[in-house]
């Protein structure tokens, strides 16, 4: 009988390797049956090489044959094509990037290798994981698997689409003002955020340097879990992670959810929120308070201010992040005649999307001469306040509970003539990138129309076994119902 | 090449405390692109104006915040003055890295011609 692995998940994959239900290479074979079949209506993957994860799963196997254990030995994870996996193509979703094979791994990369995990294939993304709907790629659209008419979120959409399509069990995604919590939402599967110095960016191809964390897209908060704990630590190669212990994040994953307060930010529970969302947060609330929490509302004042502050820093740290790709050392090159000056501005040109262009002019411009303090200075000033803001709500509460997005999945090409109506869409994830925090995305329920909608659990700098801990707790309770 | 600035505004560089609410979004894609080394065709560059101009005009609503004695914060997390042992170790190949670039000469880079 052929393994089905449309529900699998992480956690039940390395039960079935480890008794020997089946093999990895039974297990990757299954996954490249499912990628082969699935992925030409939805383009979640934009590179596989089957060969390379045959070879992989059978090192895997082997290593098990000799003793070795490993706690995601042989179980295939699927990566988002902005982090580096020594010997892949890294490509960003741009036509900048063409061709370039990666020269390393990433440390996130490099330690679930330590731990056995396979690298299979890489998920599309909007270029340069600029973009909400992962329409913005070199590769095409991703198609959102559970409703084929709508995106898929962005930016790792490639990756929530592999994951929730059946053809991935896990996937890696990168979150820098949403782009991890959003596609789970959009799909209906898990997506975490990790705090900001949590998991090592080294060798993770920087948007926002400030802003960017890798994380986890999964099918359990329990994967989510997992998976955490072995990327999660510091990292000599990025000097941004912190010295903190890595705690076992499966011990945070109780059940109940007594004892905890959780707030609900006013802020976020506002009109023109699409009336299905709000129904399914509330929901989801009175959930949670059933399970044992105790629910206050609490205020983040500055939320208003929260998307104009990302997209001046955001971009501004793009424009300087993307100088590095000018057609001397890889990827695209214009051919034409002329001065160096004059190659750059024409391989850039003909390189780069054209949301990525957007944001680097935005970017340059925030950070020029006599514009600097106007917008660069005062918005990370406003970060400042909006960190408060957190700080403020975590000193009444364990965690915040807030819708994921104020809308459920858009239509395929909604948002693609009007740059700003995309941006409004970040409201609610952006917040945690610029404080700093971490945030889960959980399914809570779908529209009339079959579309998923997300629960966001936000909590403090480094307490992501709290927001796991009401997330597991949340998702146990509706186990068997169909989100 | 010379740069014009001709496009700052009158009043020069702007400092502590300018109210954004005061100004008009005078971002200039044709300009800006150009230190951002983007060749622009004209119809990209009006595109890019009409969208980027909506985008400043958006993000200006920061000037109503009074932010007078608040520090600016880059980092979320307090992360100062990180050192390691200065050790040699081990780089790529120049091979590997060569293989990646769009047009070589031996082991270097090869790029258009520099110097008249």
């Amino acid at each position: 009988m052929a393994l089905d692995i449309d529900q699998l998940t992480v956690r039940q994959a390395v039960v079935g390797l480890r008794t020997g239900a089946y093999s990895s290479v039974a297990l990757t074979q299954a996954m490249l049956e499912a990628i082969a079949t699935r992925n030409p209506a939805v383009n979640a993957f934009v590179w596989l090489d089957e060969a390379d994860a045959m070879r992989q799963a059978e090192a895997a196997d082997r290593a098990r044959q000799a003793g070795q254990q490993g706690v995601l030995l042989g179980v295939p994870l699927a990566v988002k094509d902005v982090l580096n996996v020594d010997g892949h193509p890294c490509s960003c979703g741009s036509k900048i990037l063409r061709g370039y094979t990666a020269l390393y791994d990433a440390t996130a990369i490099a330690r679930l290798r330590a731990a056995g995990a396979l690298l299979v294939g890489r998920t599309n993304m909007d270029e340069f994981a600029m973009g909400s709907t992962t329409e913005n790629s070199a590769f095409g659209p991703t198609r959102n698997p559970v409703a084929l008419d709508h995106v898929a979120g962005g930016s790792s959409g490639g990756s929530a689409a592999a994951v929730a399509g059946g053809m991935a069990l896990a996937a890696l995604g990168t979150d820098t003002g949403g782009s991890i919590r959003q596609p789970a939402s959009f799909c209906g599967c898990v997506g975490l955020k990790p705090s900001y110095g949590r998991i090592s960016r080294y060798g993770l191809v920087a948007y926002a340097s400030s802003l960017d964390q890798i994380g986890p897209i999964t099918r359990t908060v329990a994967d989510a879990a997992l998976l955490l704990g072995v990327m999660a630590g510091r990292d000599a190669l990025d000097a941004t992670t912190l010295d903190q212990p890595v705690p076992d994040y499966n011990a945070a994953l109780t059940g109940d959810l007594r004892g905890l307060r959780l707030g609900l930010p006013r802020e976020y529970f506002v009109d023109g929120m699409d009336p299905e969302v709000a129904v399914a947060v509330r929901a989801a609330t009175a959930r949670c308070r059933e399970l044992g929490a105790q629910i206050v509302e609490v205020s983040l004042p500055h939320t208003r201010y929260a998307v104009a502050t990302y997209y001046i820093l955001a971009a501004a740290e793009a424009s300087a992040n993307l100088a590095r790709f000018d057609g001397v050392r890889y990827g695209f090159r214009a051919t034409g005649e002329g001065a160096p000056i004059d190659m750059y501005k024409q391989t850039r040109a003909q390189g780069f999307g054209c949301e990525v262009q957007r944001r680097i002019i935005l970017g340059t411009y925030v950070l020029s001469s006599g514009y600097y303090d106007a917008y660069y200075l005062r918005a990370q000033k406003v970060r400042t306040l909006i960190r408060r803001d957190f700080d403020a709500a975590f000193a009444q509460c364990d965690a915040l509970l807030t819708p994921v997005a104020p809308t459920p999945a858009y239509r395929m090409g909604e948002t693609m003539d009007d740059p700003l109506h995309m941006y409004l869409g970040d409201i609610f994830t952006v917040t945690a990138n610029l404080a700093g925090v971490c945030g889960l995305s959980v399914p809570c329920g779908r529209t009339a129309g079959g579309l998923p909608i997300g629960l966001q659990v936000l909590g403090p700098a480094f307490g992501e076994e709290r927001v796991l801990r009401v997330g597991h707790a949340y998702e146990q309770s509706r186990q068997g119902e169909a989100l | 090449m010379g740069v014009s600035c001709e496009w700052l505004p009158n009043h020069g560089y702007r400092r502590e405390g300018v109210d954004l609410a005061n100004t008009t979004a005078d971002i200039r894609v044709a300009y800006v692109a150009n230190l951002a080394r983007l060749e622009l065709d004209e119809a990209s560059c009006a595109l890019f104006q009409r969208q980027l101009e909506t985008v400043v005009e958006y993000v200006r609503q920061i000037g109503e915040l009074n932010l007078d004695g608040i520090e600016p914060t880059s980092h979320g997390q307090p992360v100062y003055n990180v050192f390691r042992a200065d050790e040699v170790r081990p780089g790529l190949s120049h091979d590997r890295v060569l293989a990646n670039a769009p047009a070589k000469m031996g082991e270097e880079f090869k790029v258009p011609r520099i110097v008249e």
